[in-house]
């Protein structure tokens, strides 16, 4: 009797089990019809790209837009590259390390792509980055700045690629801009100790403040889940800065943002392509400044083409997010057609020597898989996100 | 010593929301023995409540902060019902582990698309901001409002604690469940009204945490849970009066530690305090030393 039990408990286990292995299969064989059963004809020639993404969780908008770009592009080359077709899979890794190597894992072992575009922050992508290096399979992160993404302890990571500007070069351009043209002589500068990306942003940031003259007044740490940030920030209101830098992501930003000012700082707010949301709180961050990929606004055909086609698709003006996914999709679909090939190996080597023409400006690649173009700094003005100037690296 | 005063005070704020769960925390310990760690989950699920009741239910800060208080009420009744009367006389060990499974549940349950979905949410505070500067010190008047509400909150559970028939009830049950229900008490009753009032102070703890910190996130009662856990430990738990004190502490600990010292650092030394402290005093700083009964 009690046996019995446990095998009508086994039993149930296991036809869950079966669901869950059956639901999964069926994500597998995504929008292309699955190939003809095994006749002697040549395999048709699929290159499979797998798509990692923040789809929930805190820094969601950056995933919904990464999306929207990286499909935009896929249907405007007819999910065709050279004589290949595009098979494509999506995972989200809720912009947590432990998942993204979890999902990067299943893309590469379970659905076998040649490549995947993503993810976006740096804290998801660095692991990424060894599963599919380690893989040989390329990767184009369309949003991860910090240097590591590419290069560990000196050593660079082959496969992998990025569309954006690194963090060394926002965190520059962010000290050079409150130098030059906000004046600023003294700056406090507020970050994340546990996220590469703010870390990284704060520490180039306050390297080339002090080297241009200017006084690092508090340079002060948070953990990601504090939510109080009053006792650092009475502390900063009393040093009166001229400028405060905050380079987190849109929510942490905003929720900084409202205690410095109840506090009494006056101070602007400077900061990264981290700020580039709709969800940024904007009545707060009014008057900031944040360095950022490109804006919309800008008059060069390819950006006003582009902003009109994701207008039609998807009824709303691109971010830069969506925008660095719609190039990096686009360099590597460029990089398939020119080797025309499915080996990662020659895909990698096409990506190398690549020279491109995309939304976010003229890209070439260094030896270490960065791209060398020009960053844009806007302003949040009335509301919404101002183009301002535009820096040559 | 301005800055100073102005230190304090936010690490006042930050103690009085604490002080709230830390409560729920210490009135259930006292009175079944059980750390319920579903508490700062209730907490979470009350700050979604007064959120949605002041921004989708179109209702003013006062009655919002009654409904999700209600509600708390009501789910907490309903945990204690489901998940730990059945385990009462069970080993301690199983209704910790219902209490992990229920804390799980609730966040990975409200995380669902159909419930509260699993992403940050920011809340349009239903009152204006203001701060005032007084002697050189800023002030605003959420903390006014923390503080006042909080303190009103203290004094309405001491009085029910120890001057109403249902108090006695409660502080006889912590005693001794038999000899209690030899008395006439009704214990199931007493624990169900236990678990209501701490929930329902959870929740207030949640709307008020929505008006000083303005965002929101289906796993934004693990951090705040712990530390109010650690405060009523730190006071001693079981005793509502450490567990105020405890939170004071730890409120205060975190504040200046980040203000003087490095705010790298302050989580590590608000922990290492409470190891201290019970490296001296095993049971808290009020805690009643003695043989423990089991």
């Amino acid at each position: 009797m009690r046996f019995s039990k446990y095998a009508v408990v086994l039993l149930v286990l296991m036809l869950g089990l079966a669901l869950v292995v059956a639901g999964c299969g069926k994500q597998e064989a995504p929008k292309t019809e699955a190939p003809k059963t095994e006749a002697p004809a040549p395999a048709k020639k699929v290159v499979k790209i797998g798509f990692i993404g923040p789809l929930t969780g805190d820094v969601k908008t950056f995933g919904e837009s990464t999306k929207n770009g990286f499909l935009l592009a896929l249907e405007q080359a007819g999910f065709k590259a050279g004589d290949y077709e595009i098979e494509y899979v999506i995972a989200d890794d809720r912009n947590d390390p432990t998942e993204a190597v979890n999902v990067a894992t299943k893309l590469v072992s379970q659905d076998k792509v040649q490549a995947i575009i993503g993810s976006v922050t740096s804290k998801a992508t660095i692991p990424i980055s060894e599963v599919t290096n380690k893989a040989g399979v390329v990767q184009i992160t369309s949003t991860a700045t910090n240097p590591r993404v590419t290069v560990d302890d000196g050593k660079r990571k082959e496969f992998v690629f990025r569309a954006c500007f690194i963090d060394p070069f926002q965190g520059l351009v962010g000290a050079r801009f409150a130098l030059n043209d906000l004046k600023a002589k003294t700056a406090a500068i507020l970050y994340d100790q546990g996220n590469d990306y703010t870390k990284g942003l704060a520490e180039v940031f306050k390297t080339n403040f002090e080297a241009g003259g200017g006084k690092v007044v508090a340079y002060e740490a948070y953990s990601k889940d504090d939510v109080d940030f009053s006792a650092t920030l009475t502390k900063i209101a009393r040093l009166n800065p001229d400028v405060l830098y905050l380079p987190d992501y849109y929510q942490k930003v905003s929720l900084i943002g409202k205690q410095a000012r109840a506090k009494g700082i006056k101070a602007p707010f400077l900061g990264g392509d981290g700020w580039d949301s709709d969800e940024l709180d904007f009545a707060t961050m009014e008057g900031g400044y944040f360095t950022n990929h490109y804006s919309p606004e800008d008059t060069r055909p390819i950006v006003v083409q582009w902003v009109k086609d994701y207008q039609a698709k998807y009824g709303a003006v691109p971010d830069a997010l969506a925008t660095l996914s719609y190039d990096a999709t686009k360099i590597l679909l460029a990089a398939i057609a020119k080797a025309n090939s499915n080996d990662p190996v020659a895909i990698r080597d096409a990506v190398k020597s690549i020279s491109a023409s995309v939304v976010s400006g003229d890209i070439t690649f260094d030896e270490n898989g960065n791209p060398i173009k020009s960053a844009a700094i806007l302003q949040i003005k009335d509301g919404k996100q101002k183009f301002i100037t535009s820096v040559n690296p | 010593m301005e800055n100073f005063f102005e230190q304090v005070l936010n690490g006042l704020q930050l103690g009085f929301v604490y002080a709230l769960i830390a409560l729920g925390y210490t009135m259930v310990y006292g009175i079944i023995k059980l750390i319920n760690f579903a508490h700062g989950d209730v907490f979470m699920v009350g700050a979604f409540l007064g959120f949605f009741g002041f921004t989708n239910w179109g209702l003013t800060i006062i009655p919002a902060a009654l409904l999700a208080m209600v509600i708390c009420a009501m789910l907490g009744v309903t945990i204690e019902r489901i998940a730990y009367r059945p385990l009462r006389y069970a080993p301690r060990i199983a209704a910790l582990i219902s209490a992990l499974g229920v804390s799980l549940f609730l966040e990975y349950f409200s995380s669902l698309k159909f419930v509260f979905g699993p992403n940050y949410r920011v809340v349009q505070a239903p009152i204006r901001e203001v701060s005032w500067e007084i002697l050189g010190i800023s002030m605003t008047n959420v903390q006014v409002v923390i503080m006042v509400v909080v303190i009103s909150l203290l004094i309405a559970l001491q009085y029910l604690v120890y001057r109403t028939k249902i108090g006695m009830a409660m502080r006889t049950v912590s005693f001794d469940h038999d000899a209690a229900r030899l008395m006439g008490v009704n214990v199931d009753t007493t624990i169900s009204i236990t678990f209501a009032i701490g929930s329902a102070l959870a929740a207030a703890g949640g709307v008020l945490f929505t008006l000083a910190y303005p965002q929101i996130f289906p796993f934004m009662g693990i951090m705040p849970g712990l530390k109010a856990f650690t405060a009523a430990v730190l006071g001693g738990i079981g005793i509502m009066p450490g567990a105020v004190l405890g939170a004071m502490i730890m409120g205060q600990v975190e504040i200046l530690t980040a203000a003087f010292l490095s705010s790298q650092l302050k989580d590590a030394i608000a922990f290492a305090i409470l190891i201290l402290v019970l490296l001296v005093r095993p049971t808290g700083i009020l805690g009643k030393t003695g043989p423990e009964k089991v």
